[in-house]
């Protein structure tokens, strides 16, 4: 529903770019320029445009149209395809710099941080450039998009303002001298272009970054992005960095494989990334300290949770996950040794018993084993009985999980796509 | 109204484990491949998951995984002067459907066939003489040789990481493997699966009796294993729910769990469920297949045009298929004329069960896998002397028991009431100390003149098509064979230490209500022989070079083993033919 | 997608192909996955009959505990739901030829061609049971089978076995046979479908049920397994017994 404030300057942006000039004019990028547009179809790829500017098949990718769910509401992503009247074809290259790194549409109103520019405005000029001269490629798709599609007040754009002010640090990327290159190349492309803090770092109230808890985990309404500090309980701590370049490049590793959003984000960036790339990223994963608490005491073993969850686990788990809980390497996670078993938030955990699970499937990987669903041979004092068991069985321990726990997520389930 | 859909390289007509063996190979050649399926698409965390797979009643007794016989079904009689009947419920065999086909719900035991068997005709004449052969006999050389396929019956068991002991690699016996078998170039890709209690103890009562006993190859794996494609599988658990249901933990060899996560990806490839190929369409010379016709369950039929076409439907679908498109000559059993639908076969099986004292045996049953078992081989084939006995033929026998879902296993001393105080007390107290071995042993079927498949005149399918109609009855030859080595069987069980045991030998008439194993064969079967065959040494057809029929079609009798290592062989082989020769000069690749 | 349960075996669908959607839709570039997938058994739900009159029910219940009697350690057929069982089984496609080749011309065959009767299972217990009440009355006075004592019963089951005993207008023998299949199988199968109530059947035989891991025990020789049984809802040890 629009606004008549928004609905006004939505009539006056189109009235702008329906005068537009072709979009070759006033560029820096050269059409001509193969490295640059190779240059910037991998960045495009390690930013992972596609996750959100192309909707669930759709036929052309970029042409936007895809739901973004946020706290505040769904925001539709807009066409990036060169298309002069329903695209950005028109566009400057200043004015899509300043969208990608400041938020800062052409008609001067402000994107809203679904779109990371937060993370984006660590990228050079050149980088942005070289996306754009990628871009600029695509066949322009027309394909108009109500691009505002929040509830008041967040549809007020000039909410914005006050949110960046309080939220956004802009500039780019600058590289700590004392660390090695390779480490320098992790920070870059991760607080960058992968933007991975968007769903890592946990929000406060108004969707900003809680900085302090960087990269501690954070929940995503139906999932929960795990911690992947290298913290040793809860986060990457016991993987070696060969163990993250290969599930960044595989979504298997000899630990456990990907699913859900992050399958999809393996699929069509990280996997495509080059494996310096990639063990730079793990080189700065591992640096990152995390939060550092011990593990809590298990449960104990006669707690009547854990007792049931053995039985469930015997019954049922152990067929895929094994006796002893270690799995089968690159084909059934090991949930006596995974970090994401152990998040401090459960939503993945119980999401993925209850409604099952495939795992990515990728060149180096193709197998992408499933798991089924369990929603309707458990209750939830069952599920959470089973999930409390997997996180006490073995070291180190997690909390336990809790009845309500589970109803959240399976009564949440009902209303929400996956 | 027929719509007409774009022109694709190849079609292949049911996607099982030849069809999807076929497409990996020929788009790995780069061709466009589509594949049409009548079942559904199923995997395991969707439709055999751990949660629900196990339930005997559901899926053994009540068929789930299998085809309708309202979908189509067969006309059965056992002798050419009787009326054939429908197959209204499904008995003697069991039909696949979907994706996967029977490798979705078979053992996954995967013997290869002995050098014999491919000679037999040859081979049993000079050893016996051709009057020592029954009359009506109509076994034939296959074409092909056991060194021919060994490279492939070694690719399908990479493919498929099956578990063994060899037995003859390169010529060399080894200890612990099958003495008999064909030699093979190296050992299986995965050590044998442990055995289980009565397994092993039929093993060691073989063994005293001077037999040698070996783990039957299984393709339930004993490892974790990566196979050739990069496709994983995990280690077998046990569960004891093996054939007629799906595995819940990709630990049985399938199309699912071997190529299909590898096909599926290919750019070239992709496929139709839910879709039944009604004929597969030739022009106007009948020697050139141009695609198929299929309908889908909205009813609307459609036309896949192709340059080379792929029958990949099962045995007895490929020969209906045939038949119904008017390719090939029929079999006419009377004249003895024509090649579609001669030579139909199945497996001669019996069994002997053994009834243990309690207090001494604890078998625990249902701790077991689909191909688990020691077996002996020194029955099959011709690996001994027939002379005294009157027959040809034989089979391997062994303690091959799958589990011990109780709805079947819960057997009682020959005697005992069917029901009532007597019955329940001795379920109680033979259940756990019972030997069920099942298919225990596990003969040849030889094909004669009056076994084979044509159309049936009055039953129809929900098309309106005619069933396909099996006549079908067991010789004197195979009885003879089932009665020597039930016998020898007994022997072997009784040694274990069986307080008593229960024989139960093969009888005539063949009875269309007693499982007796899917390994139905022939109808469409291979040769060099241009008059007898329906399809060449390479699965080509005869009379449509751009046709080839893959499966135990071809199978111009069996042999005493499970037939898929020696149907996926033959698709490897075939597949390299069409690869290396045919794409390169298509046309006939034998001159006749 | 969506969940679906599906009353395949419980009482009121037939057979679907596969139990999936039907969908003949090209498919390619990855495996077809939907959350929440799967067509898991539907519970038979207790109480009352779908398909049996209550006078048919108890006969069912009488037959039941003779095929499979009480004794101290086991319940019999009655007590352990396989009359429920047989119940829910004729109400659904098992009474009623689903899936099953139906088509005419319906010709009795040899015994090797297997059945071929019009008339399904639900129709042909319903007039043998009514069959079995009119010989029952006729030869006992008037009583019905479940009336009888339980030496009669026997008799009764044991003559119509053998064929010395005939009903009018139904097959005694074949009858005793099927209510002997169903019965036992009823008494043998997942609880989930009625009968084998609590497991007492698998308990009985140390059958310890729709398990899937057995890798610590295949080389325990002769040891007797130890874990209960398991059904495909669970175990009462699934749950948390709290306070």
């Amino acid at each position: 529903m629009l606004s008549r404030a928004a609905a006004s300057i939505t009539l006056l942006a189109s009235a702008l770019l329906s005068l537009a000039v072709p979009s070759f004019a006033g560029t820096t990028t050269d059409g001509q320029e193969f490295s640059q547009v190779e240059r910037g179809r991998y960045l495009a790829r390690a930013a992972d445009c596609t996750a959100c500017h192309t909707a669930p098949g759709a036929a052309q990718p970029f042409a936007g149209g895809r739901g973004i769910e946020t706290p505040f509401g769904t925001i539709t992503t807009p066409n990036i395809t060169p298309d002069l009247e329903t695209g950005i074809g028109a566009w400057t290259d200043d004015e899509f710099d300043n969208a990608m790194r400041k938020g800062i549409r052409p008609d001067g109103s402000r994107l809203y941080p679904a779109m990371p520019y937060t993370s984006y405005t660590k990228m050079s000029r050149d980088d942005v450039m070289a996306i754009r001269a990628y871009l600029n490629t695509l066949t322009p798709v027309h394909h108009e998009v109500t691009v505002n599609t929040l509830p008041f007040p967040f549809n007020i754009r000039l909410v914005m303002r006050v949110w960046n002010a309080l939220y956004f640090n802009p500039g780019e990327f600058k590289p700590d001298t004392s660390k090695s290159a390779a480490w320098n190349r992790g920070a870059y492309l991760v607080e960058g272009p992968a933007h991975c803090s968007v769903c890592h770092t946990p929000k406060s109230a108004l969707g900003g970054d809680k900085t302090s808890q960087y990269m501690r985990g954070a929940n995503l309404q139906s999932w929960f992005a795990p911690d992947i500090t290298n913290d040793e309980v809860s986060g990457l701590g016991r993987w070696s960095a060969e163990d993250i370049t290969a599930y960044l490049k595989s979504g298997h590793n000899k630990i456990t494989a990907a699913t859900g959003p992050m399958a999809e984000e393996i699929q069509h960036s990280s996997s495509q990334m080059t494996d310096s790339d990639l063990a730079a990223i793990a080189t700065y994963l591992k640096s990152l300290p995390g939060r550092q608490t011990s593990a809590p005491q298990p449960v104990a073993a006669n707690d009547p949770a854990m007792v049931a969850g053995q039985a469930i686990y015997r019954d049922q788990c152990s067929a895929c996950h094994g006796l002893d809980g270690r799995g089968i390497p690159q084909l059934f996670p090991s949930l006596a040794e995974s970090p994401m078993v152990r998040s401090s938030d459960p939503t993945s955990l119980v999401r993925i018993l209850l409604r099952g699970a495939q795992s990515l499937a990728t060149k180096a990987e193709p197998t992408s084993p499933g798991m089924p669903s369990y929603a309707w041979q458990l209750d939830d004092a069952q599920a959470a009985a089973v999930l409390t068991y997997i996180r006490n069985a073995w070291t180190p321990a997690a909390p336990p999980v809790t009845p309500k726990d589970v109803d959240r997520v399976r009564s949440d389930r009902e209303t929400r796509t996956n | 109204m027929v719509r007409r859909l774009p022109k694709k390289d190849v079609v292949i007509i049911g996607l099982g484990w030849t069809g999807s063996i076929m497409a990996n190979e020929l788009t790995d050649e780069g061709l466009d491949v589509i594949a049409i399926e009548r079942g559904p698409w199923r995997a395991a965390p969707t439709d055999f998951p751990p949660t629900y797979i196990q339930d005997e009643l559901r899926y053994r007794i009540r068929h789930e995984l299998f085809l309708r016989p309202d979908q189509t079904t067969f006309t059965f009689r056992n002798k050419m002067d009787q009326t054939a009947l429908p197959i209204r419920t499904w008995g003697a065999f069991m039909p696949p459907n979907g994706v996967g086909g029977g490798g979705v719900h078979w053992n996954a035991e995967t013997f290869r066939f002995l050098p014999s068997d491919f000679v037999v005709k040859t081979h049993l004449t000079q050893r016996y003489g051709a009057s020592f052969l029954p009359q009506d006999i109509t076994i034939q050389d296959w074409g092909v040789t056991y060194d021919d396929l060994e490279p492939h019956y070694d690719q399908f068991e990479y493919l498929c990481g099956t578990s063994g002991t060899a037995g003859n690699v390169r010529g060399k016996i080894m200890e612990g493997g099958n003495p008999f078998e064909g030699a093979r170039s190296r050992p299986y890709p995965t050590p044998a699966q442990p055995q289980p209690f009565s397994h092993t103890l039929f093993a060691k009562a073989a063994r005293d009796l001077g037999y040698k006993p070996f783990p039957q190859p299984s393709g339930n794996l004993s490892q974790a294993y990566t196979n050739p494609l990069g496709v994983r599988m995990g280690p077998c658990t046990y569960c004891g729910f093996c054939e007629w249901f799906g595995c819940a933990n990709y630990s049985k060899a399938s199309p699912q769990t071997t190529i299909l996560p590898v096909l599926i990806r290919k750019q070239n490839f992709s496929f139709r469920d839910n879709s039944e190929v009604l004929h597969i369409n030739t022009d106007g010379s009948g020697t050139r297949a141009t695609g198929v016709t299929f309908v889908d369950t909205s009813g609307q039929e459609w036309e896949q045009p192709a340059d080379l076409v792929i029958l990949s439907a099962f045995t007895v679908f490929n020969v209906q298929l045939l038949l119904l498109s008017k390719i090939g000559k029929p079999y006419d059993p009377v004249a003895n004329t024509g090649v579609i639908g001669r030579n139909y076969t199945h497996q001669t099986i019996s069994t002997v069960n053994g009834f243990f004292d309690k207090d001494k045996y604890i078998f625990n049953p249902f701790i077991s896998s689909g191909s688990i078992g020691m077996c002996i081989d020194e029955f099959n084939g011709d690996n001994f002397d027939h002379g005294p006995h009157g027959f040809v033929g034989g089979g391997y026998m062994g303690q091959v028991q799958t589990g011990g879902r109780p709805i079947q296993s819960t057997l009682v001393p020959p005697g005992t009431p069917a029901w009532g105080t007597k019955w329940k007390q001795a379920v109680r107290d033979n259940y756990l100390s019972t030997v069920i071995p099942g298919t225990g042993v596990h003969g040849s079927f030889y094909s004669y003149r009056d076994v084979y498949l044509d159309l049936d005149p009055t039953y129809k399918d929900r098309l309106g098509r005619p069933l396909m109609r099996i006549t079908m009855d067991f010789h004197e030859n195979e009885i003879k064979q089932n009665a020597f080595l039930t016998d020898k069987f007994a022997e072997i069980i009784k040694a274990m230490g069986a307080r008593e045991i229960a024989k139960h030998p093969r009888t005539a008439p063949y009875d269309i209500t007693q499982y007796q194993t899917t390994h139905v064969c022939g109808g469409a079967i291979m040769g060099d022989d241009r008059p007898t065959s329906a399809v060449n040494r390479y699965l080509q057809h005869w009379d449509v070079p751009n046709l080839f029929v893959l499966g135990a079609s071809a199978f111009p009798q069996n042999a005493g083993y499970n037939p898929t290592g020696t149907v996926c062989a033959l698709a490897y082989w075939s597949a390299a033919a069409i690869r290396n020769q045919y794409l390169k000069k298509p046309g006939p690749l034998v001159d006749a | 997608m969506h969940f679906r349960r599906r009353d395949l075996l419980a009482g009121t669908a037939l057979f679907v192909l596969g139990g999936r959607p039907s969908r003949a839709t090209l498919i390619s570039g990855q495996i077809p996955w939907e959350p929440d997938a799967g067509n898991p058994p539907q519970p038979v739900t207790p109480g009352g009959w779908h398909f049996f009159t209550a006078s048919e029910g108890s006969t069912i219940e009488a037959i039941a505990d003779r095929i499979i009697p009480p004794d101290p350690e086991t319940p019999g057929g009655k007590d352990s739901g396989c009359a429920v069982f047989v119940d829910r089984q004729l109400a659904g496609p098992y009474g009623h030829n689903g899936g099953l080749y139906n088509k005419p011309p319906f010709h009795k065959g040899s015994k090797e061609q297997g059945p071929q009767s019009e008339k399904g299972l639900a129709q042909t217990y319903r007039d043998s049971l009514a069959a079995l009440d009119r010989y029952c009355r006729a030869t006992y006075s008037g009583k019905s089978f479940a009336d009888l004592s339980d030496s009669d019963k026997d008799a009764v089951l044991t003559a119509l076995e053998s064929g010395k005993a005939k009903l009018e207008s139904a097959d005694g023998a074949a009858f005793v046979k099927q209510l002997i299949t169903d019965i036992q199988t009823g008494f043998f199968a997942d609880p989930i479908y009625g009968g084998n109530r609590d497991m007492v059947a698998w308990k009985m035989i140390g059958f310890p049920g729709a398990r899937y891991n057995y890798l610590d025990w295949v080389h325990r020789h002769n040891q007797r397994y130890p874990l209960p049984p398991v059904s495909l809802q669970g175990r009462a040890e699934w749950t948390p017994k709290n306070g």
